[in-house]
């Protein structure tokens, strides 16, 4: 990897490092899985599942908040600020630096999740005084919701390179959304007919198949995630970021900065 | 041997919303600028001088033509690596420091970790900034922003500098202190190509300037050779209260200040008006040559193509 891609990561991260909007949304997705203990209080044997269950969903939820926060201002704000113009001015390649703020974005997530991670299992820990075989499955739900949190990324930043922040988010988040019910998409697709169900279709494809990367539920009830699915969801998320990623740099390096 | 040769570089913006109409910033240009030169762009506001720069650092995209820096295609990035740039009003990464700013800054432009060290510590020191360099940039103001572009601009020692208004937001020592640094940038063999709307700036600094208008350029030469061709003025002033009319005949500028009147007029007719105030039996002060400036010349060739623009319109 370029060093120069190495310098851009490393300044996004300290960027996001020093934002104080990330630690709010820190403490409160750890407050969250704290007051997951205080909920699993109400019925006698399902704390453990309310803590994974609550604890997993708010660091997913969280992550994705700051993922499309950060990331839809990761271009527009350089541009706007015209930052942008004493990097460019410097031997660094426009897809350099969309690549550099990717991985940089990217590597701020993946350290929020292990420290919203480490409060998730300090929950568990205080619930069941112990952790048993099943809880490393939580690993695997966690992973699961990096890959997520990569295709987010590179759509946030693919948004960024040619709208504003504004619409940008609403792009990332719709799409969010849409994904999350992906499979629901897919059997509508299947029951319609004609123009509808190619639409339906086309949509159901073309939009991120987040429901595919939710184990959240099934770990929590202590089910085996299959080793297919694994390499399925890391081959499907590379894949849709890189997508995302060249679709950002082609729109990028075309693009007068005003 | 030109260290910058624009060749018939051009720009035209689609501007509207829905339908679409192309704006011409920059007709095709050609300039040529020679090593070791500092370079004066000049041109009002909106005149296509910071388009100009833009098209040379990548940021826009060319409408046709092309350039080349330091003998290389200016698309190259490797040719980036010698060279700096202050955009007109800098604003950087107010969470860094100003150390952390040109640290980063120096990664990207490829200065060894060892050298990043020493030539910041230069540089910071050139610009007067060693003090607040352990500062974030949030908490400076205009001035010191100013100053932190000049810095990251010349950090990694290029040959060649483009600064876009460098006085601007400068109070008069730090305008000073600018031009003391161009004066030594050019004196260490860069060459200086910075554009401005204060003239007595370029006319104090440059070896050449080009001035742009409309887009268009409108003329190229060393300062001298451009205000020579300007028609030569005298100032005459004389002990009175009014202006006889056979100086107003002539042409002449004046101002009566108390008892004594001043009178611009052109170098030609200076016989005349010493003939006119002897008829009046007005004591004669002095006649002193007017030095033709480089913002006479400006404005004449301005006028000169709105004159233009409105013949053809």
């Amino acid at each position: 990897m370029s060093a120069r891609i190495v310098h851009i990561a490393s300044n996004t991260f300290r960027e996001a490092v020093r934002d104080r909007v990330l630690y709010n949304l820190i403490a409160f997705a750890l407050l969250l899985s704290g007051a997951a203990i205080l909920v699993g209080q109400i019925s006698i044997d399902i704390k453990r599942l309310v803590v994974i269950n609550l604890g997993l969903t708010a660091v997913s939820l969280f992550g994705v908040v700051i993922a499309i926060f950060i990331g839809i201002g990761l271009v527009s704000k350089e541009i706007e600020r015209r930052t942008l113009y004493t990097v460019l001015s410097r031997p660094v390649r426009r897809w350099e630096f969309i690549v550099g703020k990717f991985f940089g974005l990217a590597g701020t997530l993946v350290v929020n999740t292990f420290f919203m991670a480490i409060g998730v299992f300090a929950a568990l820990l205080f619930v069941s005084h112990k952790f048993a075989r099943p809880d490393a499955l939580i690993l695997v739900a966690l992973y699961f919701i990096i890959l997520q949190f990569l295709i987010i990324c590179a759509l946030a930043l693919l948004f960024s390179s040619f709208s504003s922040p504004l619409l940008s988010a609403v792009f990332a988040f719709s799409l969010f959304v849409i994904g999350s019910f992906a499979e629901d998409l897919r059997g509508f697709a299947g029951m319609a007919h004609g123009l509808t169900r190619w639409l339906a279709s086309a949509a159901a494809y073309l939009v991120p198949n987040f429901s595919a990367f939710n184990v959240i539920s099934s770990i929590a009830h202590e089910q085996p995630v299959a080793g297919q699915l694994v390499l399925h969801n890391t081959l499907y998320a590379l894949f849709y970021a890189a997508m995302a990623l060249s679709g950002a740099v082609l729109i990028f390096e075309h693009r007068d900065l005003k | 041997m030109p260290v910058i040769e624009i060749l018939g570089l051009e720009k035209t913006y689609l501007v509207g919303f829905w339908r679409k109409r192309p704006k011409r910033a920059l007709h095709p240009l050609h300039l040529t600028v020679e090593e070791g030169e500092v370079f004066g762009f000049l041109g009002p506001n909106g005149a296509g001088k910071t388009t100009t720069l833009k098209l040379l650092m990548g940021l826009v995209f060319p409408t046709s033509g092309s350039a080349r820096l330091l003998g290389r295609d200016w698309t190259d990035p490797e040719v980036k690596a010698q060279i700096g740039f202050l955009p007109e009003q800098p604003y950087f990464y107010d969470y860094l420091t100003a150390h952390e700013l040109l640290n980063y800054y120096g990664q990207l432009s490829g200065v060894p970790g060892k050298d990043r060290k020493r030539r910041i510590d230069e540089v910071l020191q050139r610009v007067g900034l060693t003090d607040v360099k352990g500062v974030q940039l949030r908490k400076f103001s205009k001035g010191m922003l100013q100053r932190a572009g000049i810095a990251q601009a010349i950090l990694h020692d290029p040959k060649l500098v483009f600064f876009d208004e460098p006085m601007s937001g400068l109070d008069p020592m730090g305008r000073r202190e600018v031009r003391d640094l161009m004066e030594q940038l050019k004196h260490e063999g860069k060459t200086v190509f910075f554009s401005t709307h204060i003239l007595s700036d370029a006319e104090a600094l440059c070896d050449r300037v080009a001035i742009i208008h409309q887009g268009e350029l409108r003329s190229v030469g060393a300062v001298a050779d451009l205000t020579s061709s300007v028609q030569s003025k005298v100032e005459v002033i004389w002990q009175g209260r009014e202006v006889p009319p056979s100086m107003k005949a002539l042409g002449a500028e004046c101002h009566v200040t108390g008892d004594t009147v001043r009178a611009v007029l052109a170098e030609s007719q200076q016989d005349a008006a010493i003939d006119a105030l002897r008829r009046e039996r007005m004591r004669l002060i002095a006649i002193t040559p007017v030095r033709t400036s480089l913002e006479e010349y400006f404005i004449e060739k301005l006028q000169q193509s709105e004159t233009s623009v409105g013949s053809t319109a």
